[in-house]
């Protein structure tokens, strides 16, 4: 849509924004946005009520999308750099954040599946949780790294095997946390209308960008991924760095898990964060990142984390079940892929050229 | 291969390497699943005397036999397909649908299942090969897109209640001399679904198209390096177009098997089955960055698999958890086993090189 209204303006501009990573989110984003005014405009209406704590809390479709999106958001990140680095995507980051949830929540009740009051720290269990899932993000690291097997096939392994860690972490039991306090990271702070896990969000990304502004690793990981061997001629170590933006992914996921285990304040290890690698991984592609490595935006992945809960949250307004969510999901995404690759836009481009001479020449005569 | 002449005639010494990759691959699998099997009649005994055991697992893994060697089709040209689960998920709906609602033959769902396969594989395949999109993402938002069509058919799952169909389900093919005798002494015929046979002819047809057709080594030649395939004249587009399709038409085919196994429909069927297929290619010894690959591997990759599955549960370890954690060990340990493998040789390569220069 956007491209075939390209010629209506003034050229120059427009061939250097189509260009730039940023239109594909920027324009999916709009595209549902005005499909959502005209189908229904009360979509983006937010009111301000009082949850049963006696807390106030905005709600609204708006609020949904970055609330639930965050997470997403954050598993982008890690994802993006991962894809950078090593050209391939970790498909175990569902799995992975069901074993991170279930250590925290392992710690957080101990032996007592429902005890009254947290064991331990929500801090200590945090750490915990961050250092098993770095743990977990460096197994897959080496294996791409040091074994060079390719990531899709090497996250595989965790990806079989996650979900059962997880449960047997905890025995297959359900353990349930019945402090309130644990609830707020997933849900509210207590007077802050605005869902806590977008602040966290928002606090993954300053950081990351810090890191990728005041550090070379963004230098070194896109180096890494455009060519290897090049980088190892120029001093790199390749092995490291493929390692670390893995166990950065780890770090991802952890946080990730702690807020979906504190919107529960339990698990279901074969429910939680169902196919959210899928998800993660459609960010990344969506952001218009390469999936074979180099370049990356991190901003244009974050973003198109969030536009895919906005394409979510918009199927469930109009009653999709959720189940068949995914069958529009996909034909969203083989549209955008489609009109974002390369082929095809050298032939849409191409085309515009033989328009606009035409075009002149009437305006000539 | 290709390289099987060229490395016999510069390093004469070693047995070993006189196997290509694809060879030596194979041989581990078939190795291991020999061993494992000795092992579970000598340790275990119980079942696994009885051929039918044997049978069993053939049984029920029949439509992942077709589908991994779909897969392996489209890892040997260097692509991947992880729709197939969602393929075999909606044929199943889908046929399950026809039979029982709209008074459909079981001809009928045949040629629908076939019909489904081949649409997948045509979208799937034009935009891989033609649009150079990544197959990952394609075949990605293939399998949304067949789950997600699972349940628009229908929602709920239900089991198929049409004459011919439950006919042909529960047809036994008898093997003979390979029965056993019960506690009374009665025999007890041992016996294959039709699906097995199926399996077993796609196994059969695929291997001596993949060895011996100029098409088959087509598929190595260009899952090896697109580049030097290009140069050879060969149609590189053509071919990975022509690997999805197959893929796509094996799935359909493995989802009518799958669904002839179970003969219900339902959303949640065959989950995870091309993560499954994806592990039994590699156990099987086809390699993800293309050109190493071999049918018969395949098979043997999905019968280890579920043979480990089959002794994990009767050594008393039933717990949900133990098979996923065994099957993703059996996978590390692959992996990793090929990995060494590769670099070795390619130590072994470099130095012979540099001999036979010196």
């Amino acid at each position: 849509m956007t491209i075939k209204a390209a010629p209506a303006k003034s050229s120059s501009f427009l061939s250097g924004l189509l260009r730039h990573q940023m239109i594909i989110p920027i324009a999916a984003l709009l595209i549902l946005a005005l499909f959502n005014l005209i189908a229904d405009p009360s979509f983006f209406r937010i009111t301000l009520g009082y949850n049963s704590a006696g807390n106030p809390v905005l709600s609204g479709y708006p609020i949904t999308i970055i609330d639930y999106g965050s997470e997403l958001a954050i598993l982008a990140i890690g994802m993006t750099l991962v894809t950078a680095a090593s050209g391939g995507q970790d498909i175990s980051v569902g799995a992975a954040l069901a074993i991170s949830g279930s250590v925290m929540l392992r710690i957080l009740c101990g032996t007592n599946t429902s005890p009254a009051e947290l064991q331990a720290p929500v801090i200590v269990a945090f750490l915990i949780a961050c250092v098993v899932s770095m743990i977990f993000g460096a197994f897959n690291g080496s294996l791409v790294a040091f074994f060079r097997i390719q990531p899709m096939v090497a996250t595989l392994i965790l990806f079989t095997a996650g979900r059962s860690i997880a449960a047997w972490i905890n025995n297959n039991e359900l353990p349930i946390v019945n402090d309130v306090s644990f609830t707020y990271y997933g849900g509210y702070l207590p007077g802050i209308p605005v869902p806590t896990p977008f602040f966290i969000a928002i606090i993954c990304f300053i950081v990351t960008w810090a890191l990728l502004k005041f550090t070379n690793l963004g230098l070194y990981v896109q180096s890494v991924g455009i060519n290897e061997k090049t980088s190892r001629l120029n001093g790199l170590n390749p092995e490291l760095i493929k390692l670390l933006t893995y166990v950065l992914l780890g770090l991802c996921v952890a946080v990730a898990g702690f807020i979906k285990v504190s919107r529960l304040s339990t698990i279901n290890y074969s429910v939680i964060a169902k196919d959210i690698e899928m998800d993660a991984i459609l960010a990344v592609a969506l952001g218009g990142n390469a999936l074979s490595g180099g370049k990356f935006n991190m901003s244009a992945s974050v973003l198109g984390a969030y536009v895919i809960q906005f394409l979510t949250t918009t199927l469930y307004k109009f009653n999709v079940q959720s189940d068949a969510l995914s069958a529009y999901k996909a034909v969203v995404v083989i549209l955008l892929v489609v009109l974002s690759a390369p082929v095809v836009r050298e032939k849409l481009s191409a085309l515009l050229k033989k328009l606009r001479p035409a075009k002149q020449a009437q305006q000539s005569v | 291969m290709g390289n099987h002449a060229m490395q016999s005639r510069t390093k004469p010494h070693g047995r070993l390497r006189n196997l290509s990759d694809t060879n030596l691959l194979t041989s581990i699998t078939v190795i291991v699943f020999i061993v494992m099997y000795l092992f579970a009649m000598i340790v275990l005994q119980k079942g696994f005397l009885k051929p039918q055991t044997l049978f069993n697992i053939l049984n029920a893994n029949a439509a992942l036999i077709i589908l991994s060697c779909g897969m392996s089709l489209v890892m040997i040209t260097g692509g991947i397909d992880i729709s197939v689960g969602g393929v075999t998920a909606l044929v199943s709906m889908s046929c399950a649908v026809l039979l029982d609602y709209h008074g459909g033959s079981v001809p009928g769902a045949m040629l629908l299942a076939i019909c489904i396969g081949l649409a997948f594989g045509l979208v799937q395949g034009y935009l891989i090969a033609y649009l150079e999109i990544q197959p990952f993402i394609v075949t990605l938002a293939g399998m949304f897109f067949a789950r997600g069509m699972t349940t628009i058919v229908n929602t709920a799952p239900f089991n198929v209640q049409h004459e011919g169909f439950v006919r042909l389900k529960d047809a036994r093919i008898i093997v003979p001399f390979l029965g056993s005798y019960n506690k009374r002494g009665d025999y007890i015929d041992a016996y294959v679904e039709i699906g097995v046979v199926v399996a077993l002819l796609i196994v059969a047809l695929l291997f001596f198209v993949l060895k011996w057709t100029k098409t088959g080594r087509n598929f190595y030649a260009v899952g090896g390096n697109r580049q030097s395939a290009l140069m050879l004249g060969i149609n590189v587009k053509r071919t990975v177009f022509l690997s999805h399709l197959i893929c796509g038409i094996l799935a359909g085919i493995g989802g009518f098997v799958y669904f002839m196994h179970v003969g219900s429909g339902s959303a949640s069927h065959a989950s995870g089955a091309e993560m499954n297929a994806i592990a039994s290619s590699i156990i099987g010894g086809t390699m993800l960055t293309g050109g190493v690959g071999n049918i018969i591997g395949t098979l043997f990759g999905v019968m280890s698999l579920a043979l480990i599955q089959n002794i994990v549960s009767s050594i008393g370890l039933d717990q949900a958890w133990w098979t996923g954690i065994t099957i993703a060990a059996m996978l590390c340990l692959f992996l990793v086993i090929q990995s060494i493998i590769i670099a070795r040789r390619k130590k072994a390569n470099l130095s012979a090189a540099a001999d036979s220069k010196g």
